[in-house]
């Protein structure tokens, strides 16, 4: 069986971030300075992962402008040949060094806000003052003529806002939008009663968004899916467990997703260690949940088996023990009764949060 | 609208590029990939920021032998798609 190769790399390249954000994706238990990989490493990687077959390189963290090394990383890929994205919270970039990272051959920006208003944005990213810091990014992400992006990551707690969120992005000059819905695990399990919209809240923004698409045709173009809590049918978690992406933890650590860590039972490759090719091909951990003979429950034989690939594995986890049951967003699992039952939770719960810090991962939910 | 008068050129942070490992040769955008059909690239691959459509046509339209009001209709629409999707810009 030949295995198809990756489109994408996302390079997580430190833990390290100066925001809290209570829905991180980041793991609970976050990687120190000394265990990250070093500047050779990471342009070896780039260099196999072009070989291999990647044509866009995500450049991602923790906030990944904490390293110093990022123009020659960026180079380094450009260099390779990869189409390098970065993903940032935007809060420690000033005009210079995005005038660098432009020069080294940075293709696009994706830039993360937490709110349209900077009193709740800067209570939900943790940090006073982060807000007026992204707005000046932006200005001087456009400045250098890099195309920027805007994602807005929504919530309960600012999903009413997302009007406002579509005036930001149009405001700062990005063209592309992303809305995107916390996804919940990590961090952001600990804080669903929280973070989890009504189903009210819910349709009304996705009328907003049908709207804007529409209004704004040629000036934005908004990305948006419907979350898996509201959801009948759960997501293609990244195109497939070993499809399209790799991603590499800030220690090295190759991952089929992001979120992967957080999964009991397995061994990781390091890229330390290991080629890419053989780590994509080979690896155990890669083909475990790759294709679909893993499957069981309802996804074994069902007709959408290689559309959605049996959903989330990080998501089946956290909500059954079993990483290799049915994600349970999908109405044929049998569990699929949770995620009501979390919304109605929810909908009694306050506001508060457990912040992200290193060293102090969450008490896990029971 | 696009004229033979325009200069059409890709978009910042749209790249044409080789891809070795699948045979072909993909247009990299933010968040996107195409695949160009044979045509597009043929277009694409003429159009270096400097070039108008028009020159653009005459060149096509030598390579493949073929009546310059015929490539001119095809080109200027698909060259209007491209910018549609915001592939390239004038
Ligand atoms: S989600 Fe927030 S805390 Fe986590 S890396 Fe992004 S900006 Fe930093
Ligand atoms: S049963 Fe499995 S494969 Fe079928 S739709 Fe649900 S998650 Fe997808």
């Amino acid at each position: 069986m030949s295995i198809d190769p990756p489109l994408g790399l996302l390079a997580e390249l430190t833990h390290r971030c100066p925001l809290r954000c209570p829905y991180c994706s980041n793991p609970v238990e976050l990687a120190r300075l000394a265990q990250e990989l070093d500047t050779e490493t990471w342009l070896r990687v780039f260099r196999e992962a072009a070989d291999l077959g990647v044509l866009q390189l995500h450049l991602s963290g923790g906030e990944p402008t904490l390293r110093r090394d990022l123009p020659a990383l960026v180079r380094g890929a450009a260099e390779a040949g990869l189409y390098t994205n970065l993903i940032t919270a935007g809060v420690t970039l000033d005009a210079a060094r995005v005038e660098a990272l432009a020069e080294a051959g940075l293709d696009h920006v994706q830039l993360s806000v937490q709110d349209a208003e900077a009193a709740s944005a800067d209570r939900i990213g943790g940090q006073a003052g982060g807000h007026a810091k992204k707005l000046a990014a932006a200005a001087a992400i456009r400045a250098a003529g890099l195309p920027l992006t805007l994602n807005a990551v929504v919530h309960r707690q600012n999903l009413d806002r997302l009007p406002a969120l579509i005036d930001l992005a149009l405001a700062l000059g990005a063209q592309r939008m992303e809305v995107a819905h916390v996804q919940y695990y990590g961090w952001a399990l600990a804080n669903r009663d929280a973070l989890l919209p009504t189903r009210a809240q819910l349709d009304a923004a996705t009328a907003v968004v049908d709207a804007a698409r529409a209004g704004l045709k040629g000036r934005l173009v908004i990305d948006y899916v419907v979350p898996d809590y509201h959801a009948e049918r759960p997501k293609a978690c990244m195109g497939g467990w070993g499809r399209a992406v790799m991603a590499v933890s800030p220690a090295g650590r190759a991952l089929p997703c992001h979120a992967a860590e957080s999964l009991p039972g397995f061994d990781f490759p390091n890229v330390r260690d290991h080629g890419l090719s053989a780590i994509w091909e080979g690896s155990e951990a890669f083909n475990r949940f790759r294709g679909t003979a893993w499957m069981t429950g309802p996804c074994r034989g069902c007709p959408r088996a290689e559309q959605d690939w049996g959903g989330c594995r990080c998501q089946a986890f956290a909500l059954t023990g079993d990483a290799a049951a049915t994600d349970p967003a999908c109405a044929l699992s049998p569990r699929h009764h949770l995620l009501a039952e979390a919304v109605a939770e929810a909908a009694l719960a306050g506001s508060g949060f457990t912040y992200r810090e290193p060293g102090r991962p969450p008490s896990p939910r029971s | 609208m696009i004229t033979e008068a325009s200069i059409p050129r890709l978009a910042r942070g749209v790249r044409l590029r080789e891809d070795a490992a699948r045979g072909r040769t993909v247009v990299l955008a933010p968040e996107r990939l195409f695949v160009p059909d044979e045509t597009a690239l043929a277009v694409l691959a003429l159009l270096d920021g400097a070039r108008g459509a028009g020159a653009v046509i005459d060149m096509l339209a030598a390579q493949y032998d073929a009546p310059r009001t015929e490539i001119a209709a095809d080109v200027l629409t698909m060259l209007e798609e491209l910018a549609d999707k915001g592939v390239i810009v004038t």
